[in-house]
């Protein structure tokens, strides 16, 4: 008993209650013609897909930058990379390790930048950090009709300039890490092993990181800013690294999606990527300026399991087809709550 | 001076604990008609408490009340609210200004009192919608700062004042007050200028012969000879004294306040100065920080020996080391070991052997939502690589969580630190076991300087011995140099050496800790002026 009450109040009980409901949806659904085998499998896959853009929310977190509503530049440091690895003609999985390592200068050089502005707002970044996602995503929506991309199945046809808004990610870096070593369990339950491996390795060196020294030092300063500095931190450049960090993370992160979703979406692709993630990992028990990779883990599974299943089992529930209203209510109505759910710390 | 009548108020056996610590202990005095009484004492000898007792202030409610009896004129009267002190005539100007910036004068010494005419929207919706009768405001106003004897634009702006003039509309405001019997001024002259403190003074008295009782609180003990009728010195929650300032000396109240003659202490060593090598020497050192301004500083620190820094608060000893290690900007030479140090980098400080225990342990001493194994090895891990594992070469250094937890069970020990176990929080441990393990992080570091600020502020007579003799055993078995600053001079002459007293941000001198009270005493108050045959 006493172990139990220790449990729910480690683990929390927004999560047990968030936890209890996805359950139920599993239980409702083979009575209402949903096979729980494809949604199960739906819900893993997603998992993986958003998996590393929630990630992307714990260096930040850690160094007392707030939760990185700043998303979308690192998510276009990714696009940058996939499309120059298009560009450039790689394909195959070969492709997806240059989209990688086209898109990490571009993180550095990013996340760089929106440090420095970060480190002038100390106590407001969050604001701050919203409309810098989105005005480097409308400035981004000039450059990728300006950009000299000259790949065909990347441009648009009639004009030979300009990127398209969507671009297909088949022939170079679609499933590369879905089907590694995929597995099948009868004929409608599939486990994209790569994919998790992929997301797990990045959540290992996450962890590794934070319990190096330097690690360390980005988790004092976020818990204390005044203690770290009277330890002899350099606070700024901590939080430097930090972002370039999370700014990185969401480049990778976004290039995990494309893999899954089969599409590059650019122009306002980016805009409303930062809330989903943050709400993950406010729901995963994350607060302000703590935030672990359990956290990222429990947080990613049952936000993007509740966003897959809600809509399917209502939608069969109904007989209409309303899963996008569905959806939006749900993804916007999690977001609220999370947002709700963020608690400040001591001091 | 004889008054005639009862006292407007009288205090009999005043008692007040906060936490099982007594702060006042049978606390009594009166106050008549037109009488000016100064009360002085040390920084936590009790004055602001009784005050707060006075006026009702709820934080007296809020940690269980207190004992004794208040009477206002004779009747016995136990107040809920500072309303009900205001109902009876009580005024209070506090320390720290409670003042609208953005509104003017006349409008910050009537809020809430303010005249009213009727208006046609006050004859429909009742009377909260009458106007003000600005006219009768200014006059009002003008009445309340006349009695001050000072010219004060009553249209002006509170936030463009100059800060003496805030200090006049705060207590014009009080005079303000149709029934104002009693008005209590906590260090009004602190921050005035010499000639609006002689203003102040004079309309102090002008007051008092209107027959209104006035509390006068104040460091300058000049001022409380001059003005006061009657002088009353606390000490340690009691009053040690009640005299007639008639004849008296600042060099006797001086050691009123210091007080209990000197206790020897067992353990006093005699400290070989000639033999040691000095180890710090700071020159000229300025520090700007807030409340706590440092002037210049000269001072030669001996190896191995234990220097106190005292005097009163806000005159800048706290902003000695906070300036040396470089938490404020600071300006000055400061050699260490025969090294020029870097001011201004905390990081340099630490890298060059010596700690810092903060006086603020809750804002820089502690990761408050960190488990005591983390706050003890943070800093030495960060500054000498202590409690690492290295990898490739040491590329990559590893977190080694054994030794961490090794050396937090060895403080936790050594120190006595009361907790659970060593991955509880630092938020949930009480105010001495915090300031132990704020000790352990420093120890942590095995300094070869040690600054440790106010360490016993805010804990208990129990947990503060042992954090002392922490101290003192730390320094005789390692060696370690320590300056420790404190307010509490007896707290310095326990364990220190020396003792250097700071006043308006200069040392003002330095003596042997055995050296009587009296002389510390009028070393604190140095500066101000003084007349001529106290000096002799």
């Amino acid at each position: 008993m006493n172990n139990l009450r220790q449990f729910i109040r480690s683990f929390g009980w927004p999560r047990i209650i968030i936890g209890l409901f996805l359950l139920s949806l599993f239980i409702i659904a083979p009575f209402v013609g949903v096979k729980v085998s494809t949604s199960l499998s739906d819900t893993i896959v997603r998992f993986g897909m958003n998996g590393v853009m929630v990630l992307a929310m714990v260096p930040m977190i850690h160094s007392g930058c707030g939760l990185n509503f700043g998303l979308p530049l690192g998510i276009i440091a990714g696009l940058l990379g996939g499309t120059l690895a298009i560009e450039y003609n790689f394909v195959g999985p070969v492709s997806f390790l240059m989209a990688i390592v086209f898109s990490t200068p571009f993180a550095i050089l990013f996340g760089f930048g929106y440090s420095k502005l970060l480190n002038k707002v100390k106590g407001s970044e969050m604001m701050i950090a919203t409309y810098v996602g989105f005005s480097s995503v409308a400035f981004m929506c000039i450059m990728w009709l300006l950009l000299p991309y000259k790949h065909p199945t990347m441009v648009w046809g009639y004009a030979g300039t300009g990127l398209r808004t969507t671009i297909s990610t088949e022939g170079y870096y679609l499933h590369v890490l879905t089907n590694f070593l995929q597995f099948k369990i009868g004929k409608t339950f599939m486990f994209p092993t790569g994919m998790i491996l992929f997301f797990a390795l990045m959540a290992l060196l996450m962890w590794a990181f934070l319990h190096t020294k330097r690690g360390t030092a980005m988790t004092a300063v976020g818990s204390n800013p005044v203690f770290a500095r009277a330890s002899g931190i350099n606070i700024d450049k901590v939080r430097t690294l930090s972002v370039i960090l999370s700014t990185w993370l969401g480049a990778v992160g976004i290039l995990m999606y494309q893999q899954s979703f089969g599409f590059i979406q650019l122009y306002m692709g980016p805009f409303y990527m930062a809330l989903p993630a943050v709400s993950a990992i406010l729901i995963g028990g994350a607060s302000v300026n703590k935030a672990s990779i359990l956290n990222v883990v429990v947080g990613t599974f049952l936000f993007q399991g509740i966003l897959t299943m809600t809509p399917s089992v209502m939608n069969s529930m109904i007989h209409t087809d309303m899963s996008e209203v569905i959806r939006i209510i749900v993804s916007n109505g999690m977001i609220l709550y999370a947002l709700t759910r963020k608690s400040e710390v001591t001091r | 001076m004889a008054y005639q009548g009862p006292p407007v108020l009288e205090l009999r056996n005043i008692c007040k604990e906060y936490f099982g610590n007594q702060v006042l202990t049978d606390v009594s005095l009166s106050l008549h008609k037109g009488e000016i009484l100064g009360l002085v004492g040390e920084n936590g000898a009790g004055k602001s408490t009784l005050m707060n007792i006075l006026f009702g202030m709820d934080v007296i409610q809020r940690t269980g009340g207190y004992s004794g009896e208040m009477l206002i004129e004779g009747k016995l009267v136990k107040y809920q609210s500072s309303f009900d002190a205001i109902a009876d005539g009580i005024g209070m100007v506090h320390q720290e200004f409670s003042l609208l910036p953005d509104f003017s004068a006349t409008e910050n010494i009537l809020l809430n009192r303010e005249p009213h005419k009727r208006s046609f929207a006050s004859e429909v919706f009742g009377e909260r919608l009458d106007l003000l009768d600005r006219k009768s405001m200014v006059e009002k106003a003008r009445i309340a700062i006349s009695k001050l004897g000072v010219s004060i634009d009553s249209a002006m702006i509170v936030g463009s004042m100059p800060v003496g003039h805030k200090q006049f509309t705060e207590i014009a405001r009080e005079l303000s007050k149709d029934s104002i019997r009693i008005l209590v001024l906590d260090e009004p002259t602190a921050v005035l200028t010499e000639q609006e403190a002689s203003i102040l003074l004079e309309a102090i008295k002008n007051l008092a012969a209107e027959g209104i009782a006035i509390i006068f609180i104040s460091h300058r003990l000049q001022e409380v000879i001059d003005v006061c009728d009657t002088v009353v010195v606390m000490r340690d929650g009691k009053v040690v004294r009640t005299e007639s300032s008639k004849d008296l000396t600042i060099a006797q109240i001086a050691r009123w306040m210091v007080g209990r003659e000197v206790t020897q202490h067992a353990d006093r060593r005699q400290f070989d100065y000639d033999n040691t090598p000095t180890v710090l020497s700071i020159r000229n050192l300025w520090v700007d920080m807030p409340g706590e301004t440092v002037r210049d500083v000269s001072l030669d620190i001996h190896k191995g020996e234990i220097l106190g820094i005292g005097g009163l608060a806000g005159q800048g000893k706290l902003g000695v080391p906070n300036g040396a290690m470089g938490l404020f900007p600071a300006g000055g030479t400061i050699i260490f070991e025969g090294k020029r140090l870097p001011l201004n980098q905390p990081r340099a400080f630490l890298d060059a052997g010596m700690a810092f225990v903060s006086e603020d342990r809750r804002g820089v001493g502690l990761l408050l939502d960190e488990s005591l194994d983390w706050n003890i090895s943070f800093a030495a891990m960060q500054v000498n690589n202590k409690y690492l594992k290295r990898y490739l070469n040491g590329l990559l250094m590893w977190r080694d969580e054994k030794e961490i937890q090794k050396v937090a069970l060895e403080y936790i020990n050594a120190l006595e630190i009361k907790c659970t176990s060593y991955k509880q929080k630092a938020k949930e441990l009480s105010g001495g076991n915090q300031q132990k393990i704020c000790l352990a992080k420093a120890f942590a570091l095995s300094p070869r300087l040690l600054f440790v600020s106010e360490p016993t502020r805010g804990i208990d007579i129990g947990a503060k011995s042992l954090v002392l003799q922490a101290l003192r055993d730390y320094n005789e078995k390692s060696g370690t140099t320590i300056v420790m600053i404190s307010s509490e001079l007896e707290e310095l002459r326990a364990i220190c050496d020396r003792i250097a007293i700071v006043a308006d941000g200069r040392i003002t001198g330095i003596l042997p800790s055995d050296s009587p009270s009296e002389d510390f005493g009028l070393l604190m108050v140095a500066g101000q002026p003084m007349s001529m045959e106290e000096h002799a």
